[in-house]
């Protein structure tokens, strides 16, 4: 990617970003993972492998949960987007977020928003998720801190008080 | 303690809230203004003279900040023990990526392309990838004898005891290398001034590390560089020295652009370039008495140190204390050496070399069990150390730990015998055969010997205008709980609230040294110094008639409110004393090697399915005493966590090497637990104090990675009775096993000494 290529020229795109509507000038094949964190700061989003392994850039793109390392910003334009900076945004704790804080589900924290959104996530589809379906839901986010037992007991912990409702 | 309040409860991370809600700043979150982007042109052979570098045509060349070592204002080194690691090298390479050559540019897109368009000429030398190599001298490449250390630990008389041994059990051990595989990459910035200096922000453990390493770089005053700490993504080791190197990379192209410079690695430069565990070969050889007691042993343990000493000795030196692990040896002879290959440097990582001596020696347990003829519990049982026993090093054991009655509480938990039992009965039909094995282990808290004397640590309390308290260490936060516990201790102390206590950024302009914060130590010894410091803050407003005792939290804020408005902010220093008992002989490797141990013996429960070859893990009990648990939640944190890095380091964490290169540094190709793939990991804690220790604390934060590993490759032989000795031990290696028909008893015969045998 280089300035001189017009292959590359920049185009606007807008999509919703935690309710906010953005449009921004980038690259079509800029990383959403970049886009998210230079053009409009919400640095919250972590990049741990850039090759869609280890799930620290999990996002929800209309819903559904990405890696955003993976999705070129084109393929966003007119998509509603939540991050992790949108789960609180008044600053009030959501329950999984206090859940994660209560049962030591963050160590380190560069893979906890996008384990939080996975979580997120899993409790939209399964409101009351068993043990295994946790495990089983964030297989896709490594944390190497963890060993993952605190995080599941944070899924379940705000599972039981009414994450998902 | 009585009636702490905040000791022992788990009161809410200090910095959780900052991480749940993706407000926390780490240093790629970081931009300055004009800042530019660095990059790092590596080696692309193992070893060699670099003949030409030539900068290919189609690149801009006049938009970029090249830097070479020419560059370099002081010493072309990293200062660390031995300064033979140079910053960039000059002339001659040792290690395929090894920095050559630095860019910078304002647009980081461009970089990767640049990278690739510096071509260098190399006239090759021949270059050595084994421990076997190096020590046959295949090739001189480091010093006289490409070796970097070694270490002769004596005690008894070892060649008499084992002509009087009944019994005589050898084997060899061997571990490969590991990625400590931290989520967040390595990253550093770094802003240069003439006036104020060099300044670095990043992703590290260790402030004072940099500091001396950028000091020798550039050749300035201590007041000259400036570490700031960010928030950091995991460390395990992994960010104790190589974070000195890339700090000076990005400081030698802000120094030449006169622009701050960012340099963050992809996942693929961090795992090549970086540092690994040590990988490590121990040959063990043990007399026994008809009893199965020992008598005496010879360990060779020997580390892979890579191209350039590191910190290699040091990990050798603790892999070496340890490997005689929680057993009381009558006479030992461990030679411990640490040799040169031309890979990169392997350096710290959690376990420190016990991990690989440990691994060894507890595979060698069950080795000697089953040539006797007595159960792995046994085994451990009747040679455990116990209170008033000398280890390895002479180091009297002081504490009253009962190891028998910790094995007998693990073996409870497990169900152990029964499931032995059991499993001996079902295996002989199944296609999925069950195996449970054991790992008893110690690991040492805080510097080696005379290490934390030489260190004297300093911290520092500070009463603050609003009558808060705040700590100023350099023991840095990257999830184990630095920040939390340091400010639970700070607010027993000085019977506050939680969060009355606040601590402050890493900086090395704000914050003392207090030294590194590796080897278990930051809860044991900085943490003992904050209750010290604490008590220098209580003593000063107590000395002014502020504050009578007993007090309360509102009392004592408005005492020190009182006090600092009267006489300004002050500050409470303490600094390390060695204990008198702590005596350690550094030339004869001899006397009190940790001023604490934790003990821990770990039960694991397997199943190996015979048309995978897979191993999964069904049950895992994990028992540890650590002197005092003072954060419940995130105690068991760092032992699942620890517990599932070691699953990894047994099981699937394998680097694949070609010309001392790793293959496989991907995500996608080097394979670490997922959630999917660990059992309920039971954590059990015992509580004998520490007189040490902040509250009776010890260290735990390595602890964890030294047991699994061999209580796994124990289940598997268990379930298999097939012995294996070397790690990662992956499905390939299982059915290439069964496939050649290895049994234990085949392998028995092989190990015990035949002239002992006849002695039976």
């Amino acid at each position: 990617m280089t300035k001189s290529d017009p292959a590359c020229a920049k185009s606007e795109i807008s999509f919703t970003v935690n309710g906010e509507l953005q449009t921004v000038s980038v690259y079509p094949m800029a990383r959403l993972l970049d886009v998210l964190r230079h053009e409009l700061a919400l640095t919250g989003t972590k990049e741990g492998c850039g090759e869609g392994e280890c799930g620290s850039c999990s996002i929800l793109i209309d819903g559904t949960l990405v890696n955003s390392c993976l999705i070129p910003a084109l393929q966003a334009n007119g998509a509603n987007i939540v991050t992790i900076e949108g789960l609180a945004p008044d600053g009030r704790l959501q329950i999984l977020q206090q859940a994660f804080l209560d049962c030591g589900g963050t160590q380190c924290g560069i893979c906890t928003p996008g384990m939080i959104l996975a979580a997120y996530h899993l409790l939209s589809k399964k409101p009351a998720p068993t043990l295994e379906e946790i495990c089983e839901g964030l297989s896709g986010n490594l944390c190497r801190c963890t060993g993952y037992m605190q995080i599941v007991e944070a899924v379940a912990d705000a599972a039981r008080k009414g994450a998902a409702t | 303690m009585k009636n702490s309040r905040i000791v022992g409860a788990s009161v809410p991370r200090m910095e959780g809230r900052a991480k749940v809600t993706g407000q926390a700043r780490y240093v790629d979150d970081m931009t300055l203004p004009g800042m530019l982007y660095g990059a790092t042109v590596r080696s692309q052979i193992p070893r060699g003279k670099i003949k030409q570098i030539t900068f290919s045509h189609g690149i801009d060349w006049n938009e970029f900040v090249i830097v070479t070592s020419a560059d370099i204002p002081g010493t072309n080194c990293i200062a660390l023990i031995e300064d033979d690691q140079p910053c960039l090298a000059d002339g001659l390479v040792n290690h395929p990526e090894e920095p050559i050559l630095l860019l910078a540019h304002p647009d980081r897109h461009l970089l990767p392309k640049a990278v690739e368009a510096v071509t260098i000429d190399y006239d090759p030398l021949p270059a050595i990838f084994t421990i076997e190599e190096s020590e046959n001298f295949s090739q001189i490449i480091w010093g006289a004898d490409n070796t970097f250390k070694t270490y002769l630990i004596e005690k008894g008389d070892v060649d008499a005891a084992f002509q009087t041994a009944a019994h005589i059990v050898e084997a060899e051990y061997t571990t490969g290398a590991q990625e400590q595989l931290y989520i967040e990459n390595n990253g550093m910035i770094a802003a240069f001034d003439h006036q104020q200096g060099l300044t670095v922000w990043g992703s590290l453990q260790c402030p004072y590390y940099v500091h001396k390493a950028l000091m020798k770089l550039f050749d300035l005053p201590a007041d000259q560089v400036r570490v700031v700490q960010m928030e950091t993504g995991g460390a395990f080791g992994g960010k104790e020295e190589y974070p000195s190197m890339i700090a000076a990379h990005a400081a030698l192209l802000a120094r030449k652009s006169g622009k701050p410079v960012k340099i963050i690695y992809d996942r693929v430069e961090d795992m090549t370039a970086t540092t690994k565990r040590h990988p490590s070969r121990t040959r063990h050889r043990t007399a026994l008495d008809k009893n199965g007691k020992i008598l005496a042993g010879e360990i060779e343990f020997t580390l892979d140190g890579g191209a350039y000493k590191t910190l290699s000795p040091v990990v050798l030196s603790r892999g070496a204390i340890h490997a005689g692990g929680p057993y009381y040896w009558p006479s030992v002879r461990i030679r411990a050496k640490a040799v040169a290959t031309n890979a990169p440097p392997h350096g710290a990582f959690r376990g420190f070399g016990a991990p690989q001596s440990l691994f060894a020696l507890e595979r060698h347990m069950d080795r000697i069990a089953h040539a006797l003829g007595i159960s792995p519990a046994e085994i451990r049982r009747r040679n455990f150390l116990q209170a008033g026993q000398t280890t390895t090093t002479g180091q009297t054991i002081n504490e009253p730990i009962d190891l028998p009655k910790l094995l007998d509480r693990a073996l409870d938990l497990s169900d152990y015998h029964a499931k032995k039992e059991n499993f001996a009965q079902t295996n002989q039909h199944a296609n999925i055969k069950k195996g449970i094995g054991i790992a008893s282990f110690l690991h040492g808290a805080g510097f080696t010997g005379s290490g934390e004397r030489y260190l004297g640590s300093i911290v520092g309390l500070e009463a603050c205008p609003d009558g808060t308290v705040r700590i100023l260490v350099s023991s840095t936060e990257f999830g184990q709980g630095t920040n939390t516990v340091l400010c639970q201790i700070a607010a027993e102390a000085l019977g506050l609230r939680y969060e009355d206590v606040a601590i402050a950024q890493p900086d090395t302009h704000e914050v003392p040294n207090s030294g590194p914060t590796v080897a278990s130590r930051t809860v044991m010894v900085v943490g003992k110094l904050v209750h010290s410091a604490a008590q220098g803050i209580k003593n000063t407003l107590t000395a002014s008639g502020k504050l009578r005792e007993p007090y309360s939290p509102q009392e004592f804020r408005a005492a020190c409110r009182a006090y600092v408005a009267e006489h300004g902010k002050f500050r409470s220093l303490a600094q390390y004393e060695q204990p008198e008992e702590i005596v350690w002989d550094e030339e004869k490797y001899r006397g009190s090697a940790y001023a604490a141990f934790a003990w821990a013996v770990y039960v694991v429960e397997v199943s190996v399915d015979l048309c995978t070859y897979g191993v999964s893990i069904d049950d895992f009990v994990a028992l540890q005493e650590i002197g005092k648990v003072l954060h419940p939640v995130l105690a068991k944190g760092q032992i699942i966590g620890g517990v599932a890095q070691a699953i990894g380091f047994a099981l699937y964490e394998k680097v694949v090497w070609q010309q001392g290169r790793m293959q496989n540094g991907q995500m996608t190709n080097y394979i670490i637990p997922t959630s999917a793939d660990l059992p309920p990991i039971r954590v059990y804690f015992e509580e004998l104090g520490n007189a040490h220790g902040a509250y009776g604390a010890k260290g735990i934060g390595e602890l964890p990675m030294d047991g699994p590993a061999p209580a796994i490759v124990n289940a598997v032989e268990d379930a298999l009775q097939v012995p294996f000795n070397s790690i990662p031990l992956l499905p390939e290696d299982i059915f290439a096993a069964l496939s050649d028909g290895v049994t234990a008893d085949a392998v028995t015969a092989d190990t015990v000494t035949s002239e002992a045998r006849g002695r039976e």
